[in-house]
């Protein structure tokens, strides 16, 4: 909304700096965007007369004038030809920064020699001084200013554009702005008494005005002015509605537009003699119906939307826009004018569903008081007669179905104390509201506030008590911090868990990252080989932007693998990343499950590179690495067993399981990125994937440490190592030799096959630590063990000694 | 006797003063400790004395031998020392050369400032907690005194899922993260104090400073005696512990369908200091949170009596924080991930 100053002071004495207003406007809750300054650049520009006007003796189309500037005179070469002797004028000294009229830039004006006739200042024109584009002569002021009095005196404004929260529509004028600012400046408003002289015939009988909806028209208003000139509005008209960002069209378009500005309550202006049968029906439209609206678009209306009909046709979609049956043309010489009040909901429905919205829509949109519309059609009803030259007919209709009882909010200090936490007297509370346009009434121990007509947004105590707050200043409330009691602290676990892993995976080298959550089905359907959707398709957003923001992730593999292309450009190293987030899955009837999951890919060289060396490059076991560190730390012992992922290379993939007493369960996978997958994201070489899911992670995660004492007597070290067929697994042994509590400790230090050994086997080789919680081991009771192990271990495996 | 006992003794420290290599004193200990040494003589000639002589001589004696033994055994140090740094300036490694790398890795900045935010809050007694992406409209909405048609909507323009309405409402995006707030007033009971992270969308173009999916962070307060100085203090409190103590904070009222009375805090932007410029629209205030007291009819559609207990709620867009912090130009950056970006933080 944008409000000059200048017409700001018909209602309100303000005398602060248009900054410091903006200020309190801004603290008390509408932010001011911006201050457009008109005049702010005219220095050495001041108020001049035209004393003579002569031809120039050197060019037929320059004419030299001398001007009166009080204490002196000036003569300057002119080319305008509405130079009158006696006009009052806008005089720019040499050094005045001026608009170019061909350029549009500011320039200092310097004194020039024209045709052999020195010139030090100029005559401007509007579009000189930045007011308007007009250049077609020089601008001519009002005969009352006083000559060598600076021109920003006169024509000088600011205007502030103010930003009205959705709660506020009465702010959506100049008058609701004086309203806030007479209170926030402790001034009195002064509204110009409305002389709306009836002296045309009777309304009655002359229209009929029904509302066949009521509960989408409250209140319905109209009156009828009779023989209209439509023509131009004056200028002072015009200028306000430029100055506030509207065209002007005809003295009757521009009257209701400056009433709606000066008031906020919209009005509608028809040809009464189109209107046929003078009837008005408020009413819902015919379903189908097909309706040509003032912008000259056709319109389909349904029947949900709220019209205005005369006895035939709809002529208008109520509170939107008008039609081109009804409108006023230059010939119309009666004038019926509606100022109405619709339900707020209403007419953001319509709006929305037709991508139509108006002046009039913003505003009833946000719930407009039915209090406004006497005033303004009153206003309004009087500019018509005086600038368009009619007569008024007499009593204006006034149907108020929806009329209620203005509601009584009871308040008491202690209440407003109890919400804002600082102490204002009773007193105070009752001036600040006043200052506002409340009523408040005395009532036992507290008192009893009435909202002023013009306010829509005031329902309870609370937001009586924001007025309270708000135009006091938000400065004056004190700073606690919360006294009570802290509150219990149950944090969902997963809350932690989700930090450790960050954490966790911080520390072992890998860089976080995020993507985002809606994606391409391209991209999920890319995770597998050969490429297919997710199976059952994933969660659909109904109104996607794009195609590769449709779908809601289902699988994290698709961010990594993209973000590890992206930065495979310029990063030849070895790359870690990982993303913890959720992905989403479809339900059914409910929300979709939206299960926190880790992802982490590893790819190039796995030692960092370094003056010092490093080789070989990331694959399956640097994956598995990673994940027994992680889980390590989390003390979760899990165990790997064949698994089948479409997404990872057959062969060098596993599924993590996790045996937690009875429990037993999958809680993610480990492999190598199938290469056709990597291959559809642009990735080269072999990249290591983990992918664990943290809710069934949790309930193993979650659990007590145990504690062992730490070893009181040393161990015994043996290497061994075992020749077996390659088929036998790490795991075999590892379980044959667990079973024997002696031996703490099995750490497979060589895995070795070919020359010498046979073909078709390998040598494991072990370092395992025999240790007694009890006493020192002898050497007779290690060898004992050992032999026993090692007798079991070919009996079962097939193991052979190496020696 | 003990004059050749004092004799012994100055020439000896005399001797010692002069030597400067592991070498000599090792000369210097054979010719004044050794078997041949005047000293070691004096005490094998003790035997021969008197018994008064042998007393005194005895004593002076043995109390040279521990003086020079002590002597030589601290010169022995001092010449060590000396003979190492001599060698250390002739063994000298490149000390710039790069060390042996150690892979570190980074959290994303996003994941650093909730945790910050979090853990701001939480010292205030607040709890985390989250809540679903999917959201009904319900809480997204309806349960924030924002119904269908109102104007409020069209500010959050919505995504919404292709899935079936229930009784809550269609599924959507959550548009902020209050629809937490709305799901906590209706789950726990007062005292609640709690700090809530998330992901939110918008349906709506991106460019520098907008993304349709980014993060909210959100907070709520509950208990019988809460006022509007609460919420000013907590919220003071986190912007002085995230921004510094020298910021200017602003907190001016503002409308939000969900909160009366409702407010705004911006801080004065750290680029002009508040003269104005292109990072605060020529303001000087950067706006960083929105705030009020809960409305009473959202703790009444939670089943919480206004009448009873006081709450006030805040949010904010969590990705504008660190982008103020640090000067961060483009929003985008956060969900880019190079790693260029990202190994900043
Ligand atoms: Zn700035």
């Amino acid at each position: 909304m944008k409000v000059p100053l200048s017409w700001l002071k018909d209602y309100v004495d303000v005398t602060l700096p248009a900054a410091e207003l903006a200020r309190r406007i801004t603290l008390a809750g509408f932010e001011v965007a911006e201050i457009i300054t008109t005049g702010g650049s005219w220095e050495n520009i001041i108020v001049g007369r035209i004393t003579a006007v002569n031809p120039h003796p050197n060019a037929d189309r320059l004419r030299l004038a001398t001007v009166d500037l009080g204490q002196r005179q000036e003569t300057v070469v002119c080319g305008a030809p509405n130079l009158n002797v006696g006009d009052k004028i806008a005089f720019a000294h040499s050094g005045a920064q001026l608009v170019n009229p061909y350029n549009g830039q500011m320039e200092e004006l310097k004194p020039a020699k024209i045709r052999g006739v020195v010139s030090r200042g100029m005559i401007c024109s509007e579009k000189e001084l930045g007011i308007s584009e007009s250049h077609e002569g020089i601008l001519v002021l009002k005969p009352e200013v006083e000559i060598g009095r600076p021109l920003v005196e006169y024509l000088g404004d600011s205007v502030l554009d103010i930003d009205v929260t959705a709660n506020r529509p009465d702010c959506l004028s100049v008058v609701g702005i004086a309203h806030e600012t007479a209170a926030l400046c402790g001034r009195k408003m002064h509204i110009p008494e409305i002389a709306c002289e009836e002296s045309g015939e009777p309304l009655e009988g002359r229209i009929t005005i029904e509302i066949s909806a009521p509960d989408l028209c409250p209140r319905y208003c109209a009156s009828l002015i009779t023989g209209v000139t439509i023509t131009d509005s004056p200028a002072w008209l015009q200028e306000r509605l430029v100055a506030c960002g509207q065209r002007p069209i005809n003295n009757i378009v521009d009257i209701t537009n400056y009433v709606m500005l000066e008031y906020g309550q919209p009005l509608h202006s028809f040809d009464y003699d189109r209107l046929k049968g003078h009837k008005i029906m408020v009413r819902r439209a015919a379903g189908g119906e097909k309706f040509y609206t003032l912008d000259e678009v056709e319109r389909e209306l349904t029947g949900d939307m709220l019209v205005i009909g005369d006895g035939e046709r709809t002529v208008a979609i109520a509170g939107v826009m008008g039609g081109l049956n009804s409108e006023v043309t230059g010939s119309t010489t009666n004038i019926l004018l509606e100022a109405a009040s619709f339900k707020a909901t209403s007419i953001h429905y319509t709006s929305r569903r037709l991508g139509l919205t108006s002046e009039a829509s913003t505003r009833f949109e946000r719930g407009i008081s039915a209090g406004l519309t006497i005033p303004a059609l009153r206003h309004a009803t009087q500019l018509i007669a005086e600038l368009g030259g009619g007569k008024i007919a007499r009593g204006i209709i006034d149907v108020y179905p929806g009329k209620k009882d203005p509601a009584l909010i009871p308040l008491t200090a202690a209440k407003v104390r109890r919400v804002l936490g600082v102490g204002f007297s009773q007193e105070q509370i009752v001036d600040t509201l006043e200052s506002l346009g409340f009523d408040c009434r005395g009532d036992g121990a507290g008192i009893k506030v009435t909202a002023p007509y013009w306010r829509s947004d005031i329902n309870q105590d609370v937001d009586i008590i924001e007025e309270v707050a708000r135009i006091n200043g938000y400065d004056k409330i004190p700073m606690t911090l919360l006294a009570e009691p802290v509150p219990p602290q149950r944090t969902e676990p997963i809350i932690g868990l989700k930090r450790k892993i960050r954490r966790g995976l911080a520390g072992h080298g890998f860089q976080e990252i995020m993507s985002y959550t809606l994606t391409g089905l391209d991209m999920l359907s890319n995770l597998a080989a050969p490429a297919r959707p997710p199976e059952p398709l994933p969660a659909r957003v109904v109104n996607p932007m794009t195609a590769d923001q449709e779908y809601l992730r289902c699988s994290l593999r698709a961010g990594l693998l993209t973000t590890l292309a992206n930065n495979r450009r310029y990063e030849e190293g070895g790359i870690r990343l990982f993303e913890l987030g959720r992905i989403y899955l479809p339900t059914g009837e409910s929300l979709p499950a939206e299960p926190e999951v880790l992802c982490g890919i590893m790819s190039g060289p796995r030692a960092e590179r370094s003056w010092l060396g490093g080789d070989g490059t990331f694959d399956f076991h640097d994956a598995k690495g990673a994940i027994e560190s992680l889980l390590g730390q989390l003390d979760v012992n899990v165990t790997f067993e064949k698994s089948l992922d479409a997404g990872l290379h057959p062969a060098r993939q596993a599924a993590v399981v996790v045996q937690g007493g009875e429990r037993r369960e999958t809680i993610g996978i480990i492999g190598e990125v199938h290469p056709a997958v990597a291959a559809a994201f642009e990735v080269t070489g072999t990249v290591g994937l983990f992918e664990i899911n943290l809710m069934a992670l949790l309930p193993f995660a979650a659990g007590e440490k145990t504690y062992r004492a730490v070893p009181r007597f040393p161990g015994s070290y043996r290497d061994i190592a075992l020749v077996v067929d390659a088929g036998v697994t790490h795991r075999q042994i590892l379980d044959i030799i667990s079973s024997y509590p002696l031996i703490t400790g099995a750490e497979l230090f060589d895995v070795y096959s070919g020359k010498p050994v046979a073909p078709g086997k390998k040598s494991l080789a072990y370092r395992l630590v025999y240790q007694s919680t009890t006493h020192t081991l002898t050497d007779a009771e290690v060898n004992n063990v050992q032999e026993q192990l090692l007798e079991r271990m070919a009996r079962e495996l097939g193991a052979i000694l190496r020696s | 006797m003990l004059e050749k006992i004092e004799t012994i003794k100055l020439e000896a420290l005399l001797n010692l003063e002069a030597i400067d290599s592991a070498r000599d004193l090792e000369s210097w200990r054979v010719q004044h400790l050794g078997k041949k040494s005047p000293l070691t003589q004096i005490l094998r000639g003790l035997a021969g004395l008197s018994i008064e002589e042998r007393k005194a001589a005895g004593a002076a004696a043995n109390e040279l031998k521990r003086l020079l033994e002590e002597s030589s055994a601290r010169k022995g140090q001092a010449i060590r020392a000396k003979e190492m740094a001599a060698e250390a300036g002739k063994e000298s490694i490149d000390i710039s050369l790069p060390g042996r790398p150690y892979p570190a890795g980074r959290l994303h900045p996003i994941t650093q400032t909730i945790e910050e935010i979090c853990d701001i809050f939480v010292s205030l007694g607040f709890q985390v907690v989250e809540g679903p992406d999917v959201e009904w409209d319900y809480y997204n909405f309806e349960a924030l005194n924002i119904p269908a048609e109102h104007p409020a909507r069209d500010s959050m323009s919505s995504y919404w899922v292709d899935t079936p309405a229930g009784d809550r409402g269609k599924q959507m995006l959550r548009t902020h993260g209050t629809a937490i707030s709305a799901r906590v007033v209706e789950k726990m009971r007062p005292p609640i104090r709690t700090i809530e992270p998330a992901r939110v969308y918008r349906y709506e173009a991106t460019d520098a400073t907008h993304l349709n999916i980014y993060h909210n962070i959100d907070g709520l307060a509950v208990d019988r005696g809460i006022t509007m100085a609460d919420l000013k203090g907590v919220l003071f409190e986190f912007v002085r512990r995230y921004f510094g103590e020298n910021r200017k904070i602003r907190f001016r009222t503002d409308f939000f369908p969900f909160v009366e009375p409702g407010g705004e805090i911006a801080i004065d932007c750290g680029v002009c200091h508040g003269s104005g410029c292109r990072v605060c629209k020529d303001s000087g205030w950067l706006e960083i949170l929105g705030c009020g007291m809960t409305h009473p009819e959202v703790l009444r559609r939670g089943g919480i009596d206004p009448e009873e207990y006081t709450s006030f709620a805040f949010g904010m867009g969590l990705e504008r924080l660190p982008m103020l912090r640090y000067g961060i130009e483009d929003i985008r950056h956060f969900y880019n991930n190079d790693l260029r970006f990202l190994r900043q933080f």
